[in-house]
């Protein structure tokens, strides 16, 4: 039965398995993301709530665990409602823009040995790419309401995420100097053996002392990953106390909820990177007997929440900066920090190569 | 010296860490949330809520048309007709309240010397039309007949105060 099945599967033509092969790899991939993304807004929801005292959603299924999929019918069967002035193909295209950058970042994303989509050499380029690409579903998105909140919100949103994007771009320098690698794999590879090794601690790198770099520069990360992603306190694009809903003012229905859905998968993308870059991956904590039993997917998934956890407890806990606030912390502390930092560690890194190699 | 202290704070998230903390100290509290539909809030006996015309424990109707309620009420959501019955007692013939004007003041039923109107414990009495919350002197009988339990035991609890 099996050796059918394989013969038959070898005998059709080669591009066409590549095909259905990688075809079957991005789904096992990509349904699992979006349930567990249905689970990971249900905890956001949660959290918040928790912190305020409510019980939050808890009608839908036990404990209110089908609330998402509720919403997501909800969005689904309600009317798309396209204003009379609004720009019809690019009004539509940004939702669907945003959602679809926000997926094919994970393609590079290992979250175990071997379990990546494209295991590219280029990965952290590949992400700098992508994430830049990220703000144009809502520039677009704002532009094409051909409304006054929305073109404010998505200027708004333009600005900060070039903002933050110079300082996450230098701080995955640093990162990629110490491991010496692109490869996201390689990377995580480079933290084994124990959480002293994870890049936030690096103990390995003793002598030199690159946990006072890494910390530093992984709270960076989270504080600019808050601004990437749009997330209170830097939620000024979507500011409903200013700007109602931002650039998501027009939007109803299942455009709103590709948007939705794209901004989430991007806080789980930048839990993710978090996790990848400074919290050695699917690498458990200790590399002895009772940590190795459990599947390295579910350290890495336990990572990504803990991760989420805090972005939810950040969004339940602080005020919205304002907009020169936001600036100033953008690019007059964290951008001189984070470049200090890329100097300093590139240092630190060929002194050490030299010293190595002899030389 | 003070900017430093200020911009160390900072650095170090002090006040995110205090804010996380106190965050977490709520997170476990008790969450005082009422399942709206299926657990409700307890009232006071002075609630407010949706009126109801009473009876006598023999069936009689209590009002007696003297249209204190209308005079006082300041939304002029009450209309009255009154004329004397067979019997020779005076008798409305209308008596209609427009919810939909209503403000739920209570003067209707502090003016009433007989205790005829009243505004019962019911909150949950939501129309999809305007014209259901048109109440005439039939749905505000039958009203008194549903709740008289409660507003009797409700009167009874407020009586030392009034």
């Amino acid at each position: 039965m099996f050796t059918a099945i394989a013969n038959w599967w070898g005998s059709l033509p080669a591009e066409l398995t590549w095909s259905l092969a990688t075809i079957g790899q991005i789904m096992a991939f990509v349904v699992p993301l979006l349930l567990s993304l249905a689970f990971l807004l249900l905890m956001d929801r949660k959290v918040w709530a928790a912190v305020q005292m409510r019980k939050g959603p808890n009608t839908v299924g036990a404990f209110g665990l089908l609330q998402s999929f509720a919403d997501f019918i909800k969005f689904v069967v309600k009317e798309i409602v396209v204003p009379a002035g609004a720009d019809r193909p690019l009004f539509l295209l940004a939702p669907l823009l945003t959602f679809v950058f926000a997926f094919i970042t994970w393609a590079v994303v290992p979250v175990a040995p071997g379990w990546v989509i494209s295991d590219i050499n280029v990965g952290i380029l590949y992400i700098f790419a992508i994430s830049s690409l990220g703000v144009y579903g809502i520039i677009i998105g704002g532009w094409a309401s051909n409304s006054k909140y929305p073109f404010l919100g998505s200027l708004r949103s333009a600005a900060q995420m070039v903002s933050y994007e110079v300082s996450i771009g230098f701080i995955l320098v640093t990162v990629l100097l110490m491991a010496g690698t692109m490869n996201l794999s390689a990377l995580v590879e480079a933290q084994g053996g124990g959480f002293w090794n994870w890049h936030v601690l690096s103990l390995d790198m003793l002598p030199w002392p690159t946990f006072l770099i890494t910390i530093p520069m992984f709270v960076i990360f989270f504080i600019s990953a808050l601004a990437e992603t749009n997330r209170p306190p830097f939620d000024l694009p979507e500011a409903e106390s200013e700007l109602v809903a931002g650039y998501q003012v027009e939007y109803s229905s299942t455009p709103y909820l590709l948007f939705m859905i794209g901004e989430y998968l991007n806080i789980v993308l930048m839990c993710a990177l978090m996790t990848v870059l400074f919290f050695g991956g699917w690498h458990a904590p200790f590399d002895f007997a009772p940590f190795t039993w459990v599947p390295p997917v579910f350290w890495f998934a336990i990572k990504v929440v803990f991760f989420f956890f805090m972005f939810a407890m950040v969004k339940a806990l602080v005020p919205r900066y304002r907009y020169d606030q936001l600036m100033r912390l953008g690019w007059k502390i964290f951008l001189p920090t984070s470049l200090a930092a890329v100097f300093v560690m590139g240092a630190i890194v060929v002194y050490t190569r030299n010293a190595a190699l002899g030389g | 010296m003070n900017r430093i202290a200020q911009t160390l704070r900072g650095a170090a998230l002090l006040d995110f860490w205090g804010a996380f903390g106190l965050g977490m100290r709520y997170f476990f509290r008790k969450k005082p949330t009422i399942n709206y539909p299926f657990e409700k809030g307890r009232l006071s006996p002075r609630f407010r809520g949706q009126h109801a015309l009473r009876r006598y424990p023999n069936g009689e109707e209590r009002c007696i048309a003297c249209k204190l309620c209308e005079a006082v009420c300041p939304a002029q959501a009450i209309t009255i007709e009154a004329e004397p019955r067979e019997d020779g007692s005076r008798r409305t013939t209308r008596y209609d309240i427009d919810m939909v004007k209503c403000i739920y003041c209570g003067f209707c039923a502090e003016a009433c010397p007989v205790d005829a109107i009243v505004e019962g414990p019911n909150f949950e009495f939501a129309t999809e039309t305007r014209e259901e919350l048109y109440y005439d002197k039939a749905k505000l009988l039958d009203n008194g007949d549903r709740w008289e339990r409660e507003i009797a035991r409700n009167l009874e609890l407020d009586a030392r105060y009034r």
